[in-house]
């Protein structure tokens, strides 16, 4: 079998709902990943969706998902000799990634400094919603009051600002969070293959919103202005046009870049004619202006009313020809013309989509204690030497108790 | 004080956001990220040179402020890969760097003449990492993409909504952004599997595969239980399923387009939002356990909204973390830049300076190492900005042998 980029690394994780994505992009990259839950399980398991919707510690979809290729021992780390493991198991890693930690769990000998005296190339990582030791680190927060607070709800919306502004799904502040947290973690690695000194690395979710809301941020930082949110498109300090548009067959697409240059109007015209659509289409013999036009200097818009004309009638063409096209086929006919359009697909849809199938992305994970394998969201990347890949479905409450108790005795 | 990646060396092809985010990482620990870009298209490699917002009334590819933002701490240098020379200084680079990375289209760099197995041929072990929207394989291969384009296919444009509405999706490129992580991740465990193997290795990274990654659960739900795509309008993503909470939502407050975020976690949430607003309708027996609440969320949403929508929302958010019930002003830019003491304390938003634009604040990172923290001073590179320094310091020429290549259209 094909090793992973992370054979041999020890992980242990202790974490909440803000490190669990951090711990299975590392398990799925071949790293040696204990889970270590309370006896009575992560929270996560009672966290639907649930296989055949029935709920049950070992049936939530969402548990499955983010815990894959990891192992899994219970600790009741109220209790000393528990504690014991837990010190043993960090005593032999190379990598803590903790978030969420019980209290009192570091005044009793697990603050980084303590860990780290027992195990000197041990890298510590901290995930937090505001940050060790910040002003706001008392707060009590969740993925949505991380992202109000720290700008993506902001940028996302509807044109009517009457409607309030939007958290997008899928809990995406903690995955930020946790992406900081591989990224952060891999760097002290490489800085310990070179040195031998671990480090602690304090990962600041609120932080990590902040500086992942491109011109929300930026716009500010460098010209003090702020961007207002806008339906399916980018919040913008200049309201622009929209590009979201609803399809024949009732799904939406994103009719991206207008048309700019000739070639650009050349193929609009090619895909009207080649649906029929040419006639129907009232500013067709705008297009074909278009075709002719050699200079298309977007910057002369303003002074030059028959660019803005045709320019006009370009975006109005893909428009139209969205509304009139199943949002797939104006996906792919579109593309396939050079224009840099999209389909908006649910969530379930890419594993049914032939591009995400030729590329392996959906995977089958066996799930033994139910006799049954399922299909998962595979590969974010793919190496070509150290494969991504899932070794395991998540761990059954405690099911590598007796193995990994027995390595520490042993 | 070294940077956790003082080691390293990049030979970055890199642009936007998707491609810079990730170096701009590896920079910002010390690694050398040397930007290539093309002396004949004058910067056009990179749209975002000429981009908004700008610093005053300057304009041109040194002026383009998400440019700077995404490119501190790089080097760059200029370098026409249509002439022999050019090809021959870029083999020279790449033979004395540990990663190239890049996002462009697929196909670019073959025909470059820097595909992976001609880098391979010059370094052994090299690491290259490609990003771009579909990835290097696959039907969709030669599609063009950009960050909305990305989150409307991997399934993130959908799942951003209110009910009766279409997808809100993201107002920003998420997935530029995300890809950027992702490919830095990529970068990283690659470096990481050549120091335990000594292999170098390509790695197709695809941003709509990550980001259809990013929806896990429901592509499960779908696979394993056969869910039925959901219409886009009953998609109501202020609302919280994973884990269910009520109330959960973003409700007006006093102020135009003002708002606040509240998160009811559990029954004590609920019991102590109810004690913070001084409600009646908070003891109704209806709303005291979640499934009551989940089945009343209209209603709730309701009664919270006429709470909060008379209170500023700093000030409500205040009186909620008081009975520790998760809650947070939505901020507008100024608010999170310039008056939360949490981003100040941390130092989230350092000064670079740019040769041309002077000081600018940019996006720092948001980790800290205690012992190699990283470091933003240096704005992003001007046009071959560091030939001297690259081609003379680093390759060894000499400084006629630059002003000749200079002259040549080399550099």
């Amino acid at each position: 079998m094909t090793e992973g980029a992370l054979e041999g690394l020890r992980v242990v994780e202790l974490c909440d709902e803000l490190g669990m994505l951090a711990g299975k992009l590392l398990a799925d990259m071949g790293a040696d990943v204990v889970k270590v839950e309370p006896p009575e399980g992560d929270p996560v398991r009672a966290w639907p969706p649930f296989l055949d919707d029935e709920p049950g510690a070992e049936r939530s979809l969402a548990f499955w998902h983010y815990n894959t290729s990891k192992a899994g021992v219970t600790l009741d780390l109220a209790r000393e000799g528990d504690r014991g493991r837990l010190r043993a198991l960090i005593a032999r890693a190379d990598l803590y990634l903790e978030s969420g930690a019980p209290p009192g769990l570091a005044a009793a000998g697990f603050d980084a400094e303590t860990l780290r005296a027992a195990n000197a190339g041990l890298i510590v990582v901290t995930i937090s919603p505001f940050g060790r030791n910040m002003p706001r680190a008392g707060e009590a927060a969740t993925d949505l009051t991380i992202l109000a607070a720290g700008g993506p709800v902001w940028n996302c919306g509807y044109d009517d600002h009457a409607l309030p502004p939007v958290r997008g799904g899928g809990n995406q502040g903690y995955h930020t969070a946790s992406h900081f947290a591989v990224m952060a973690a891999l760097a002290a690695l490489l800085y310990r293959d070179e040195t031998g000194r671990g480090q602690h690395v304090d990962v600041n979710a609120h932080a990590a919103a902040n500086v992942t809301t491109e011109a929300g941020t930026y716009s500010w930082l460098v010209a003090r202005q702020t961007v207002e949110r806008q339906t399916g498109r980018h919040a913008a300090v200049n309201p622009s046009m929209p590009t979201q548009v609803r399809c024949a067959d009732g799904r939406h697409a994103n009719t991206g870049v207008p048309p700019r240059g000739p070639a650009a109007f050349a193929a609009l015209c090619e895909w009207l004619e080649t649906l029929g659509l040419a006639d129907e289409f009232a500013e067709t013999p705008l297009l074909e202006e278009g075709t002719r036009r050699e200079r298309f200097d977007l910057a002369a818009l303003a002074g030059d009313e028959e660019l803005r004309a045709i320019f006009g009638a370009g975006r109005a063409a893909m428009n139209f020809l969205a509304s009139r096209l199943n949002a797939y086929d104006f996906f792919t006919g579109g593309q396939r013309r050079g224009f840099q359009v999209g389909i908006v697909n649910a969530p379930g849809e890419a594993l049914a989509d032939p591009h995400f199938i030729a590329r392996g992305f959906p995977v089958e994970v066996g799930h033994p204690e139910l006799g049954r394998s399922f299909t998962y969201a595979g590969a974010p990347y793919r190496f070509q030497r150290s494969p991504w890949r899932i070794r395991r479905h998540a761990p059954l409450l405690g099911e590598d108790n007796e193995r990994v108790f027995a390595e520490l005795e042993g | 004080m070294p940077g956790a990646l003082s080691h390293l060396r990049i030979c970055d092809f890199t642009g936007q956001l998707a491609g810079a985010g990730a170096t701009r990482f590896l920079a910002a620990l010390g690694a050398q990220v040397i930007r290539i870009e093309d002396p004949v298209a004058q910067g056009r490699w990179d749209i975002l040179r000429g981009m908004p917002p700008f610093v005053d009334e300057r304009r041109g590819v040194e002026f383009g402020g998400p440019f700077n933002n995404h490119n501190v701490e790089k080097l760059g240098v200029t370098l026409n890969l249509r002439t022999e020379r050019g090809r021959e200084l870029l083999r020279a680079l790449v033979a004395i760097s540990d990663v190239v990375a890049e996002n462009f289209s697929a196909g670019v760099m073959e025909r470059l003449g820097f595909g992976y197995e001609a880098l391979r041929a010059i370094r052994g072990d090299i690491v290259y990492v490609s990003n771009c929207g579909f990835g290097h394989e696959g039907p969709y291969r030669d599609f063009k993409t950009w960050g909305p384009i990305v989150q409307a296919v991997s399934g993130l444009t959908f799942s951003s909504g209110l009910p009766g509405q279409p997808p809100a999706g993201w107002g920003y490129s998420y997935m530029d952004h995300t890809g950027g992580y992702y490919m830095a991740i990529a970068i990283l465990m690659a470096l990481r599997h050549r120091n335990r193997t000594g292999e170098g290795q390509w790695v197709d990274l695809s941003c709509t595969d990550a980001g259809a990654s990013l929806s896990g659960p429901a592509l499960l739900d779908a696979a394993v239980n056969g869910r039925a795509t959901p219409d886009a309008g009953a998609v109501h993503s202020n609302r919280s399923r994973q884990p269910p909470m009520a109330p959960h939502g973003v409700y007006p407050s006093r102020g135009e387009d003002d708002w606040v975020a509240i998160a009811c976690r559990d029954d004590r949430d609920w019991a102590a939002l109810g004690e913070a607003a001084g409600a009646d309708w908070a003891r109704d027996a209806r709303f005291a356990a979640l499934d009551g609440r989940l089945a009343a969320e209209d209603e709730l949403d309701a009664l919270v909204a006429g709470w909060t929508r008379t209170r500023d929302k700093f000030a409500a958010a205040a009186a909620l973390q008081a009975a520790g019930v998760p809650a947070a002003a939505v901020q507008r830019p100024q608010e999170r830049i310039d008056r939360d003491p949490n981003t100040a304390a941390w130092g989230l938003w350092p000064t670079v300076t740019h040769r041309e634009m002077g000081e600018v604040r940019v996006d720092g990172l948001p980790v800290h190492f205690s012992e190699t923290d990283w470091r933003m001073e240096r704005g992003g590179p001007c046009l071959g900005e560091h030939n001297e320094e690259v081609f003379g310091g680093l390759l060894g020429l000499n400084a006629d042998e630059i002003a000749a290549l200079r002259a040549e259209g080399v550099l």
